[in-house]
């Protein structure tokens, strides 16, 4: 399988998703300039995390109107899977590809640190190798990671299984000082209405190795790879 | 040689002017004799900026030559942007540390972030990619409304500007301590990797190559920021603001990708960052390391308004600029990369065999030195050195006599008083502002001794690591500059990695005082000898001089930045304990050893008292142990004793990590004979505690090295709390307590308001 990692000037977590690829999964990935209109025949697409255009104006804002990005929202709309991290939430979310927004956390503060997921819908094509209410643990690094919605939204991806990661205590608990920015109901990571594009803060790429603390984060590439080989 | 006429429009050359440039009449006679002739303003600018205590090292220069600079592993020494040393595998570390405390001052947020941008910079020109950064910090106290205005504002510019780029910020020391009242200081180290064949260093060859002025425009912004950097800072410091330059960190990361693109391709000679002294410095310094002439046509210069003189152009220091020099020919090479990521490059002069330094604007000569050694001809001084006789005395204060509180009665209570000082407390509130973990190489991330970072492709890992105590440095700076040293050394080693080699950043008053010079002096030597015994050479770094305000002189503040080699990534170590039941294992002898203490300062405010003493050789002997003691696999934790002494660090050991808490049960009467503060809370060095399932291996690798090693306990469940018995005196905590002192005490500082403005009345303007 072949993952297309898409570049724009300021990402940051390119290289990373891409070794992720490489060095975890054993599987080809490719850099998507983004001034390119081709994804050289990926089957997965990544958005990775950094500060694309500085996150002048707005995290996403600018890099939406990035050439290759016609081509993503067309492979999206075909049904292509979408793994849009980190700063490639914001600009899934600017590109209209996911509903709702990143605000700059609540605390005001960049915040790196690890962090306690749970996997809220284990029947996607990114969570199939968790187990529902499984909980993982997952750096996250970002000023702007406050998810907000319309209370209609947020009940809509909440009626339909959409939400798919929040953040939670050691124990599973959702609480208040679980949420490391704020997020409206904890929500770290959302699918879109076909489930095929997945938007979060946290960065899976950054734990596949118990030498940097965890390996939880393979479960989502492992999904992808079972369900799109399938 | 040219003519040199004054350009019209620009000010006379007058001794006012002479003196509002910085230069003494002597360096004055000097330029002049240098030129033949009265310097036009813009030559005047340049050497301003050329001779400035920042460009020219002109207090230090003498000094640091007495340092140790090679070793076999050293690639490259001083005099380059960065050094480098190799790691084996064909692989090669560079790494250098800079000062930017003068502009973090007066504008915290800009200052560092460009602290961060010119360091990151240093290291990518050398052709390696930077994988993490660190700082070494260090304000006044956090009582102080300013200080917390000047702290939150240089973590977050140092975060804001790391964290766009991509870079992992990965450790480094914050101290508090008032002597740093208005003259923080910051330094900011980068650490990159590359193929030792990428090595590209910035001198300037090939008669008729290109110049080329790569990245973002000139601009007004930063002027003179070299000088602005070697005076002391006043009142009237805060009108030199816009002397401070602006960073924008996501076109440093455009221009990383595309130097780092420009010497893979092989298309150019040379790179260089503009930094301090812009244009000026970088040109001057390519062309003296080729020993080649250059010429510089200022209006071929991308500027980013129109009207900026020669003098401006040259003197600007806008960010994120380089210099290059490309192959003849290639131009449009090197254009067609940097369009690639959307930035400018020019061609704006031409390497030349006529040996001048020349600058044009269009036709119009307006600047011309003879030679090609315009940096290396400045003036040098060895001034007067004699200690300050005030110091002498605080030395010889006999600490022991000092009365303890009524409240020292339980010393769990001092316990937490000393885990709560901001300089011992978590520094988690500031860490966890930058990104650790990008690039997905961090194994040991902010908090621990030292970094680690995993060596891709190989099984190695790299120790990082920036320490310096600035209280033993003023009190006795020799032994404060070998403590620098081996306190770095022992926590690189605590990680399993050999230390190989250092950068270091000397932050001092001001040299023309021999009280200050011969701190300066001092604290150079220890730190060459203990350079020299644990093998660990100087490959470059800074000086920053005159960091004195009207408030305060810093302590003298030899930070030392280190790297260390893990052969093996998997014997990585940890500082915390791991295991309830593992026994503790003190290493190192314990004297009575109070003076210079965190514990005299934050319990009795005093700063007073012969600092501990480094004994260099049983640092190195100890460093030895550990390394063989944690390749046999015998070493589940290895934590250094220093602020705080054996109290503070055993703490430590049992909290630091809020995943995973455990308690500790110990006895150190055999250890010590003496007053209980001494053995709980005294600084002597060479000391480690350790936890380890095996103590016989350890002890017998111990002895094979002179080490003294006691046992000294055993690692309890969290809910048995710390018990540290001495004697009859017992400092008995539960857990929480302790943790809580630790890890809330900056949180619950820095919840109160910080404001820029400074709330003590005006001091008279100097």
């Amino acid at each position: 399988m072949k993952f297309g990692v898409v570049t724009f000037p300021g990402s940051n977590c390119d290289y990373d998703a891409y070794r992720a690829v490489i060095d975890s999964l054993g599987e080809d990935a490719v850099y998507i300039w983004h001034k390119d209109h081709d994804l050289q025949n990926s089957d997965v697409i990544i958005l990775p995390g950094g500060f694309s255009y500085g996150d002048y104006l707005r995290p996403g804002a600018i890099a939406r109107f990035s050439p290759v990005m016609t081509e993503v929202v067309q492979h999206a709309r075909r049904g292509g899977p979408v793994m849009a991290i980190c700063n490639g939430f914001q600009i899934a979310c600017e590109a209209g590809l996911l509903p709702g927004a990143l605000l700059r956390n609540a605390s005001l503060q960049f915040v790196s640190a690890p962090v306690n997921l749970r996997i809220e819908n284990a029947d996607t094509m990114f969570t199939s190798a968790y187990e529902e209410h499984e909980v993982i643990r997952v750096p996250i690094a970002h000023g702007d990671g406050r998810y907000t919605a319309s209370e209609h939204e947020l009940d809509t991806l909440e009626g339909a299984g959409r939400i798919v990661f929040r953040y939670v205590d050691a124990k599973g608990e959702i609480t208040n000082s679980a949420n490391p920015n704020g997020s409206a109901r904890n929500i770290a990571g959302i699918v879109n209405a076909e489930g095929n594009v997945l938007g979060m803060m946290p960065h899976p790429e950054r734990a596949l190795d118990d030498l940097l603390g965890s390996h939880d984060g393979l479960g989502l590439f492992e999904s992808i790879l079972s369900r799109v080989a399938a | 040689m040219s003519d040199v006429a004054p350009r019209p429009g620009d000010p006379a050359v007058t001794p006012e002017l002479v003196a509002e440039h910085g230069l003494t009449s002597e360096e004055y006679d000097r330029l002049v004799r240098m030129l033949g002739r009265t310097p036009t303003f813009t030559e005047l600018g340049i050497i301003s900026a050329l001779w400035s205590e920042h460009c020219s090292y002109k207090h230090s220069r003498n000094l640091l030559k007495t340092l140790p600079t090679t070793a076999p592993w050293v690639l490259q020494g001083p005099g380059e942007n960065a050094g480098v040393i190799s790691i084996g595998d064909g692989l090669a570390v560079a790494f250098k540390i800079e000062s930017h405390n003068h502009p973090s001052a007066v504008e915290p947020y800009q200052g560092a972030a460009t602290g961060v941008g010119g360091i990151l910079r240093d290291v990518f020109t050398m052709g390696a990619r930077p994988i993490a950064m660190l700082n070494s910090l260090r304000f006044g106290s956090l009582d102080s409304a300013r200080t917390r205005y000047l702290f939150a504002g240089v973590v977050k510019g140092i975060g804001d500007y790391g964290n766009c780029v991509g870079i992992p910020t990965v450790a480094g020391e914050i101290v508090f301590d008032a002597a740093y009242e208005g003259n923080p200081l910051v330094n900011a180290m980068c650490v990159g990797l590359m193929h030792e064949n990428q090595l590209i260093r910035a001198k300037a060859e090939g008669v008729g190559n290109p110049i080329i002025a790569v990245g973002a425009r000139t601009g007004r912004d930063g002027i003179h920021g070299a000088s602005f950097a070697s005076e002391d800072l006043s009142e009237a410091s805060d009108a030199k603001r816009p002397r401070v330059q602006v960073g924008d960190p996501f076109t440093e990361k455009l221009l990383l990708e595309a130097s780092l693109e420009l010497i893979r391709s092989g298309h150019i000679v040379a790179i260089q960052d503009m930094g301090a002294a812009g244009l000026t410095s970088s040109s001057a310094e390519m062309a003296e390391r080729g020993d080649v002439g250059v010429t510089i046509d200022v209006s071929k210069v991308p500027v980013r308004e129109s009207g900026m003189t020669p003098y401006e152009i040259l003197l600007s220091e806008s960010q994120e600029r380089m210099l290059v020099v490309a192959h003849k020919g290639r131009e449009a090479e090197v254009r067609t990369i940097l369009q690639k990521w959307d930035l400018q490059a020019e061609v704006i002069g031409e390497v030349i065999a006529e040996p001048v330094y020349r600058v044009t604007e269009g036709d119009r000569v307006v600047a011309e030195f003879p030679g090609s050694r315009l940096v290396t001809d400045c003036p040098r001084y060895s001034p007067p050195a004699e200690e300050d006789s005030a110091i002498a005395a605080l030395r010889a204060v006999d600490v022991a006599s000092i009365a303890e509180l009524e409240e020292e009665k339980d010393p769990a209570w001092t316990l937490r008083q000393l885990l709560s000082s901001p300089t011992i407390a978590s520094k988690r509130w500031a860490y966890q502002q930058y990104d650790s973990t990008v690039r997905t190489n961090t194994v040991v991330g902010p908090g621990g001794d030292a970094a680690v970072l995993r060596i891709r492709g190989t099984s190695k890992g790299i120790a990082v690591k920036t320490d310096c105590n600035g209280r033993y440095t003023y009190l006795d700076p020799l032994n404060g500059g070998r403590i620098a040293v081996a306190e770095a050394a022992r926590n690189v080693a605590c990680t399993g990695a050999r230390p190989r080699a250092i950068t270091n950043c000397l932050n001092f008053g001001n040299p023309r005082k021999p009280s200050v010079y011969y701190q300066l002096r001092e604290a150079i030597r220890g730190m060459g000898e203990a350079c020299e015994v644990l093998s660990t050479p100087v490959t470059g770094g800074n000086v920053s001089l005159y960091n004195e305000s009207p408030r305060s002189s810093v302590y003298p503040t030899p930070v030392v930045g280190m790297v260390g080699v893990l052969e093996s990534i998997d014997n990585v170590t940890r500082s915390t304990f791991e295991n309830e039941g593992d026994a503790i294992l003190l290493v190192g002898d314990t004297r009575d050893e109070l003076g210079g203490t965190e514990y005299l300062a934050t319990i009795h405010s005093t700063i007073a008292g012969q600092p501990p003493v480094c004994d260099l050789e049983l640092e190195r002997r100890a460093i030895e142990a550990l390394l063989e003691a944690i390749d046999a696999g015998a070493i589940t934790s290895a934590h250094d004793c220093s602020d705080g002494g054996l109290a503070v660090a055993l703490a430590e050991c049992c909290i630091a990590n809020l995943d995973a808490q455990l308690g500790a049960d110990v006895d150190i009467s055999e250890v010590f004979t003496g007053a209980s503060r001494s053995a709980f809370f005294g600084e002597t060095q060479g000391r480690y505690v350790l936890s380890s399932t095996n103590t016989a291996t350890v002890e017998k690798i111990m002895q094979s090295h002179g080490v003294t090693v006691t046992r000294i306990g055993i690692v309890t469940p969290r809910s048995n709390g710390l018990k540290i018995r001495f004697n009859g005196t017992v400092i008995d905590s539960d857990i929480e307590s302790l943790s809580s002192a630790w890890h809330n005490s900056i949180p619950s500082i820095m919840s109160a308001p910080a404001v820029a403005e400074d709330p003590e009345p005006a001091m008279t303007v100097v």
